[in-house]
């Protein structure tokens, strides 16, 4: 079996474990959430208390819980997350729609751009070990540290409420009406610069840090330094014998870090009220909207489960190894 | 306030064998500063109870007082309500840094247990385990913390501290276990097995030992994690908003706007804190990589030779056993994505 499919099977199983987590999360925990949401919520119809049944159990009649499995799951298949109740009566996947693009636009390029130069940068320090790239080293340690939704605060204030450079926050102008033409989309774009500088600039020294490291052990590899003796230019050995092999681990790292990065990334926005999956999920924490909590937690592992087996195909791309071995049980 | 002092004796424990003077001089750079930082934000933990100048909840009613600016009684300002930042701040790194080090006691505890057992276990057994830290690895941690503290919202920070440390221990099982595999096949293990040990005496007594450098590495980072995630949750709102932590001071100050007011001094010392002491934590980090990887210390330690920089090899690489997979173990390994990299070892071993 080819490694890629391996790696499916392997986030099949992984994308089965956080459906059933979340299955079991409302079950298990003390209290009865429908109850509570029902409380708050006094204009929910008996159609959305069933539909509420249905996703966070209880109720009088609740049927075998592998009953209740197979419906969640069936519903969940059918991107069906129930009604949402702070919103009432809009369906929680409308709210998931209106939102996703927002989130995957911006934090997509954002990290993607983030990977690539922080990469890049971390060939080179790995390369000139000890030289000046070195000597930048502790503030991009002090880069990574900062929590992304401060490093935001800070941005704002200096960027947008001081210099008036870029917006605030939100989406687009207030005055546009979404869509297609040139002078909505010019002004998200605006609206998304400072958002994606906050990404890449706390996220670029953490890629550059990972990569110079694996570079630096790559370095001492026998087959660098054999390149090396071999009189082969700097630049040949540098990217097509050190970085080529460097690169691999740096992916896994890539694979590993995008839920942190995604993470990191929807608090942040927050800060910017900007209208993506990290200020619906704090909406939904605010008013206790469990379905939509839920249907959200869902929807970010979903797409770290898809970017993970992206990462894998440009493994699979870059890598002979993964093109050519069978699984060997 | 004695959960947080083990740490400051770390850089002493971690330190090589000899208990020689003058080891703290032998340490990276890195890691001093990074112990030092550290050692000043447990100092402001340990004393902020006894040198805050006011109660930090406590709301001064005076209507000048509401927003002020840095002043002689107020060092860092006031907040909307009148309350002192400088207080709330020292409560704040107190009960954060509390929380990280019990959520990264817990979660180290956690890590070992599993990293050994799977490693010690083998064959499917330890395909199995391996296979649920792989997928909790790959799982993002903070949206589920999110649903699942959203549940236990009016929980305290005991639901905190268990919640995160429950998420945080697969980053640290991953390596232990890769370093028990290591360490189980060598000499003195067989050595100990044939005096008659019992597992668990080889386990307590011969293998944690040997990966004490490691825990402290993944104690480290779990903390930084802890501190991170705590934060961005309390910022969230999902914690517990009458106690004071770093977080919940930066909630209030989101929620209540101090950024459009202008009132910097609510919110960029807490998270210039935040900040500080995760920089702390990756300097300690570092430190401690370069201890064990001689190849990554700073220029310092390498010596300039016909022009060209050379730095001392690795440690003779230890031929680890990789191969010894029963058939459904390996079948369940070639799942993952390390897979790939098992090549790369065995070509090196051989």
């Amino acid at each position: 079996m080819p490694f890629i499919l391996r790696r499916l099977a392997f986030y099949a199983v992984a994308a089965w474990v956080a459906l059933t987590v979340n299955f079991f999360i409302p079950r298990a925990m003390p209290g009865n959430a429908v109850q509570s949401v029902m409380a708050k919520f006094t204009n929910l119809q008996p159609a959305a208390y069933k539909a509420l049944q249905a996703l966070l159990g209880g109720g009088k009649n609740p049927g075998s819980i592998w009953s209740q499995y197979v419906s969640y799951l069936d519903n969940i298949v059918h991107f069906n997350f129930g009604t949402d109740v702070s919103q009432y009566p809009a369906s929680v996947s409308s709210l998931l729609v209106q939102t996703i693009p927002w989130t995957i636009i911006l934090v997509g390029t954002a990290t993607v751009i983030a990977f690539l130069v922080g990469t890049a940068l971390g060939i080179v320090a790995g390369w000139r070990h000890g030289g000046a790239l070195d000597r930048v080293l502790p503030g991009l340690m002090f880069l990574q540290a900062i929590p992304y939704f401060f490093f935001a605060l800070i941005l704002v204030e200096l960027l947008a409420i001081k210099a008036h450079v870029f917006p605030t926050g939100q989406g687009y102008d207030n005055g546009l009406i979404p869509g297609w033409h040139g002078d909505f989309i010019s002004s998200a774009i605006y609206h998304s610069l400072l958002p994606a500088l906050t990404i890449v600039l706390t996220s670029i020294a953490g890629w550059m840090l990972q990569m110079r490291n694996v570079m630096i052990t790559t370095i001492g590899e026998d087959y660098v330094i054999a390149a090396q003796a071999k009189g082969l230019p700097s630049r040949r050995v540098v990217y097509t014998y050190a970085a080529r092999n460097a690169l691999l681990p740096q992916l896994q790292g890539f694979g590993l870090a995008i839920g942190f990065v995604i993470s990191g990334a929807l608090v942040m926005e927050i800060v910017f009220s900007y209208p993506g999956i990290g200020l619906l999920l704090l909406n939904a924490v605010t008013s206790n909207d469990y379905p939509l909590m839920q249907a959200i937690f869902l929807v970010i592992t979903f797409a770290v489960l898809i970017a993970n087996v992206v990462v894998d195909m440009i493994v699979v791309l870059a890598d002979p190894r993964a093109r050519t071995r069978e699984a060997t049980a | 306030m004695t959960a947080v002092l083990p740490i400051s004796a770390e850089p002493t424990a971690l330190a090589t064998e000899e208990a020689r003077p003058g080891r703290w001089r032998r340490l990276p750079t890195k890691a001093k500063v990074g112990a030092v930082l550290l050692g000043l934000f447990i100092l402001a933990g340990i004393i902020g109870p006894f040198v805050m100048p006011y109660d930090p909840s406590f709301q001064n009613p005076a209507p000048d007082l509401s927003l002020h600016a840095p002043y002689a009684a107020h060092l860092l300002g006031t907040t909307q309500s009148g309350q002192d930042v400088l207080s709330q701040m020292l409560e704040g790194i107190r009960l954060t840094l509390i929380l990280a080090f019990l959520v990264g006691v817990v979660a180290t505890v956690l890590s070992v247990i599993v990293g050994v057992t799977s490693a010690f276990l083998g064959g499917v057994w330890d395909e199995v385990l391996s296979l649920l830290t792989n997928v909790f690895l790959v799982i993002p941690a903070l949206p589920l913390l999110i649903v699942l503290l959203g549940y236990l919202q009016d929980k305290g920070q005991a639901a905190t501290i268990l919640v995160l440390s429950f998420l945080s221990w697969p980053w640290g099982a991953r390596v232990v276990r890769a370093q028990t595999l290591a360490i189980r096949n060598r000499d003195f293990i067989a050595a100990a097995r044939e005096t008659g040990e019992k597992t668990w005496r080889i386990i307590t007594w011969e293998i944690v030992p040997n990966e004490v450098s490691l825990i402290a590495a993944s104690f480290v980072n779990t903390v930084l994690y802890a501190i991170g995630a705590s934060v961005a949750l309390a910022f969230i709102g999902v914690t517990d908003l009458n106690s004071w932590s770093l977080g919940t001071v930066l909630y209030w100050a989101q929620s209540q706007q101090a950024l459009q007011l202008g009132a910097w001094w609510w919110f960029v010392p807490p998270g210039l804190a935040v900040a500080l002491i995760g920089t702390s934590l990756v300097l300690l980090n570092t430190g401690i990589d370069e201890l064990g990887n001689p190849r990554l210390r700073d220029a310092a330690s390498a010596s300039k030779i016909a022009g060209r920089w050379l730095r001392p090899a690795d440690p003779t690489p230890v031929l680890g056993e990789i191969g010894q997979r029963g058939r459904l173990g390996s079948f369940l390994h070639s799942f993952s994505r390390s897979s790939l990299l098992d090549e790369t070892e065995r070509s090196q071993a051989r």
